[in-house]
């Protein structure tokens, strides 16, 4: 693979449009608030997703507090509903899709051998959307009735005739993240499919490339659902309609259809690209190809098809005919399969390579086995006669949990540590990563493991006082909680020492690493692939 | 190594910073937190005046953004700046624009079948879940729904609009338009600028007539017919279908405009006019919807 040289010129075609935009960075505040570089965007949407994991994570450690012992002690039942509904907006829309999209726009260009995003001015403006967007949806929480809490699901009434007047604010904050969300799609789908380097064939394309490729899609069908439907609900709040109401012929069930219409496709955008990171950091330090290159694209295709056929397995109590609850059992189960394939090839791809145990390696295998038993206890979920007795209890909090913390958040951080050498030149401290590595995984088991027994025994959810029966294992969950809360400080040091200084990283920083990102230097320079390199 | 003489495909245009994003972004934070305030304050839940001066400042600045980004947009074009491979990264990025538009309205139309097919046929006793019916006994499902259950609440229209008549004339109106948008195109092929400007201007036409039609329309319904936003779910369903496919035939129009000025200043040849192709798509897409919502809206 030839590598292209990085700042040459091509000035002279089209005077002072043309501005000089093969230099380095531009000084100052300005380089971040006007950039069009992919990697400028990329960091910005990565250390936005942190200050908004952080955000989210305080209210978590609120909740687990309220939740240490039985009673109420800490906060007014009414504030624990709104940091359960700010925790999960936060995490979901703030946390875990800026990191994916941030990931994207460092690695989708350097992977592809592209010089930068397709549509770089809509890739900042996709961003910087976001922090007025999560400026005006926290500020919910200092007004008049507070903040949104009606829960992250937002069923109506509750989130029409009963809802707080900064439910407006929190509709309007939905369709302008929304907006962000389809313009990065979009751009990120128009990078793929137009500015792969010569010779980079579809069937060559990183995985991660490709789980991106796919979650963009599922991202640009069903944003606009989701915009539909708050939509609806600002009718009803607002100007008379009866969508959501019985009393007009309209109907509240109608509003869980369109948002897990939205919805479950919406869990795979949080775990597409995580597969896709799994695939890539497994082959590097299994020093191994991927096992079952094919598969896995058609596997992960599969998935996303399934997702669109599956919503109403969220609504399996609220009354669905007995055809319906049997065809969303069954398209559900079905998920199992391709999911199945990609656990097993991650497995075999690991089978007899020589495997070392970096830090980026333990995520993934945690993510591998950790991941599996949210599954597990979703394909448990997915069967309709059960899930009237799991329907709203901490067993669902435990299913969605393990997929989601162990799963997205631990895929995020092993991608962090694996490119971070990448993005800025320096080895990571493999001692730091290995302690932030192990508190976390011993923290996040003991905070979600008990929860699957207390949801069984039948603790509802969304609950800040509880029955005495639940008391032990409750403390159990929040002293994991804060156990995982605090370790992640040391991911947050990690970073920022890595930032800062550190021994200096090679192009191809693992030995096992194989791909364009790992051609060009450590750090990569700023523009990269200003001429496509050739791929064999 | 970049060559001094790179090849269209090696030379991809990656603009310089540009301060138009995030003051795009500053605009649609005002617009939202504004619009908000105001409709807070226009239902009773909170003071509005403030929200009204705030979503006004959003709008001003966001037209002021729109032209300033996209005359700048047009000049790089106009520089030469924009490759073949380029123009593919546009394709692809209206194409998909549009198909989130097609999920969008698939929302409405979706909540649309549920209510019809499914809601009303339950509250009216259909089905084996014998409890939907007990909330308002005296209940009928019909569709269109002149009855809502709680006749109180939701006073249901005294009649629905006639698809044979104004809905008729406009689908004509549409479909038509869809037409001449296309002769602009080919005449646009052909270099023949002055058919280029006569179809277009046809299309715009049509489509400011339609639009007059909706809002007669739409008068109608609520001054003679009691169809409202109040009327129950058919009100509802009517007006966010038909509401937001208006909004789209105004955006549509003026986009047209926008294009019909540029022909008139000389822009566009029969090679390069992706500018125009994206325009005529967007005025396909809300045809297609009318299509839609004619058939399911008014005459079924």
């Amino acid at each position: 693979m030839a590598i292209s040289d990085t700042t040459g010129g091509m000035d002279t075609t089209a005077g002072e449009l043309h501005e000089e935009h093969h230099h380095g960075p531009a000084k100052g505040i300005g380089r971040w608030l006007f950039t069009t570089n992919h990697k400028d965007i990329g960091s910005l949407y990565l250390w936005f997703s942190l200050l908004m994991f952080l955000t989210g994570g305080v209210m978590a450690l609120l909740i687990r507090a309220e939740l240490f012992q039985p009673g109420l002690q800490l906060v007014e039942p009414g504030f624990f509903n709104q940091m359960t509904t700010m925790h999960g907006l936060i995490m979901v829309f703030g946390a875990v899709m800026p990191a994916f999209v941030g990931l994207a726009n460092w690695m989708i260009p350097m992977m592809i051998g592209a010089p930068d995003m397709a549509l770089p001015r809509m890739n900042n403006w996709s961003f910087w959307i976001l922090p007025f967007a999560f400026a005006m949806l926290v500020s919910t929480l200092f007004m008049d009735g507070g903040a949104p809490n009606f829960g992250w699901t937002f069923y109506a009434p509750l989130s029409t005739t009963y809802a707080p007047p900064s439910v407006t604010y929190f509709i309007f904050a939905i369709h302008i993240m929304g907006a962000s969300s389809i313009m990065g799609a979009i751009n990120i789908i128009a990078t793929i499919l137009n500015m792969r380097a010569p010779g980079m064939t579809m069937m060559k394309l990183p995985l991660f490339v490709w789980s991106w490729l796919i979650t963009a899609f599922l991202l640009i069908a069903v944003m606009p659902v989701l915009a539909g439907v708050v939509t609806m609900m600002l009718m009803d709040i607002h100007f008379g309609t009866s969508f959501f109401n019985a009393a007009g012929g309209g109907d509240p069930v109608l509003f869980q259809h369109v948002f897990w219409f939205f919805g479950h496709p919406e869990v795979y955008i949080m775990i597409l690209p995580a597969f896709g990171i799994i695939s890539q950091i497994i082959p590097t330090f299994s020093r191994k190809k991927l096992f079952g290159y094919a598969s896995m694209v058609y596997a992960t295709a599969s998935i996303a098809i399934l997702s669109f056929l599956v919503w109403a397995h969220h609504m399996f109590t609220v009354g669905l005919p007995l055809v319906g609850e049997l065809f969303f059992m069954f398209a559900t189960m079905l998920i199992a399969v391709p999911t199945g394939v990609k656990v097993f090839n991650w497995v075999a791809t690991m089978f007899r390579g020589s495997l070392t145990f970096e830090t980026p390696m333990l995520f993934a295998i945690a993510f591998v086995v950790l991941f599996t038993i949210g599954g597990f206890s979703g394909l448990m979920l997915a069967i309709a006669p059960v899930d009237f007795q799991y329907h709203d209890t901490y067993f669902v909090v435990a299913h969605f949990h393990y997929v989601l913390v162990p799963g997205a958040i631990f895929s995020i951080m092993a991608a962090v540590y694996y490119w971070l050498p990448k993005w800025t030149g320096h080895q990571l401290n493999e001692t730091m990563g290995k302690l932030h590595f192990w508190l976390s995984f011993v923290g996040v088991n003991i905070t979600f493991f008990p929860m699957h027994f207390i949801g069984l025994a039948g603790m509802p959810r969304r609950i800040p006082d509880y029955a005495l029966q639940f008391a032990d294992f409750n403390m159990v969950a929040s002293i994991g909680a804060f156990i995982f809360g605090f370790s992640q400080l040391l991911f947050v040091w990690n970073v920022i020492q890595n930032v800062r200084s550190g021994e200096k990283a090679t192009s191809q920083v693992w030995e096992g690493a194989e791909g364009l990102e790992w051609t060009v230097d450590s750090p990569a320079p700023y523009h990269t692939f200003s001429t496509p390199p050739k791929v064999d | 190594m970049s060559a001094p003489n790179v090849n269209a495909q090696e030379s991809y245009y990656v603009p310089a910073q540009s301060s138009w994003p995030i003051l795009a972004s500053f605009a649609m934070f005002l617009l939202a937190f504004g619009a908000g305030t105001t409709i807070n304050g226009l239902s009773g839940k909170a003071d509005g005046t403030f929200g009204v001066v705030l979503l006004m400042l959003g709008a001003l600045l966001m037209v002021g953004i729109l032209v300033g980004w996209f005359s700048h947009v047009i000049h790089e074009s106009r520089a030469g700046l924009y490759s073949p491979q380029m123009d593919r990264s546009f394709r692809w990025g209206m194409s998909w624009f549009i198909f989130s538009e097609v999920m969008f309205f698939a929302a409405f139309f979706g909540a649309l079948f549920y209510v019809r097919n499914l809601a009303v046929p339950w509250l009216g006793g259909e089905g084996d879940k014998g409890v939907s019916q007990m909330l308002w006994p005296g209940f009928t499902a019909e569709w269109p729904l002149m009855n809502p259950p709680d006749a109180a609440q939701f006073a249901g229209p005294r009649a629905i609009v006639d698809p044979w008549h104004i809905p008729l004339l406009n689908t004509v109106l549409l479909v038509t338009s869809s037409f001449t948008v296309t002769l602009a195109h080919h005449a646009l092929l052909k270099d023949k600028r002055a058919m280029v400007a006569l179809w277009l201007t046809a299309t715009i036409a049509l489509g400011a007539i339609f639009i007059g039609f909706q809002a007669y329309e739409y008068v109608h319904a609520y001054n003679d017919l009691g169809l409202t936003l109040n009327a129950g779910i058919y009100g509802a369903t009517f007006f966010i279908l038909t509401g937001f496919h208006g909004l789209h035939v105004t955006l549509g129009t003026l986009m047209l405009i926008i294009i019909l000025l540029r022909i008139l200043k000389g822009h566009f040849d029969s090679r390069h006019h992706f500018g125009f192709e994206a325009v005529a798509w967007y005025w396909h897409f809300v045809d297609v919807v009318w299509i839609g919502l004619f058939l399911f809206v008014y005459v079924f």
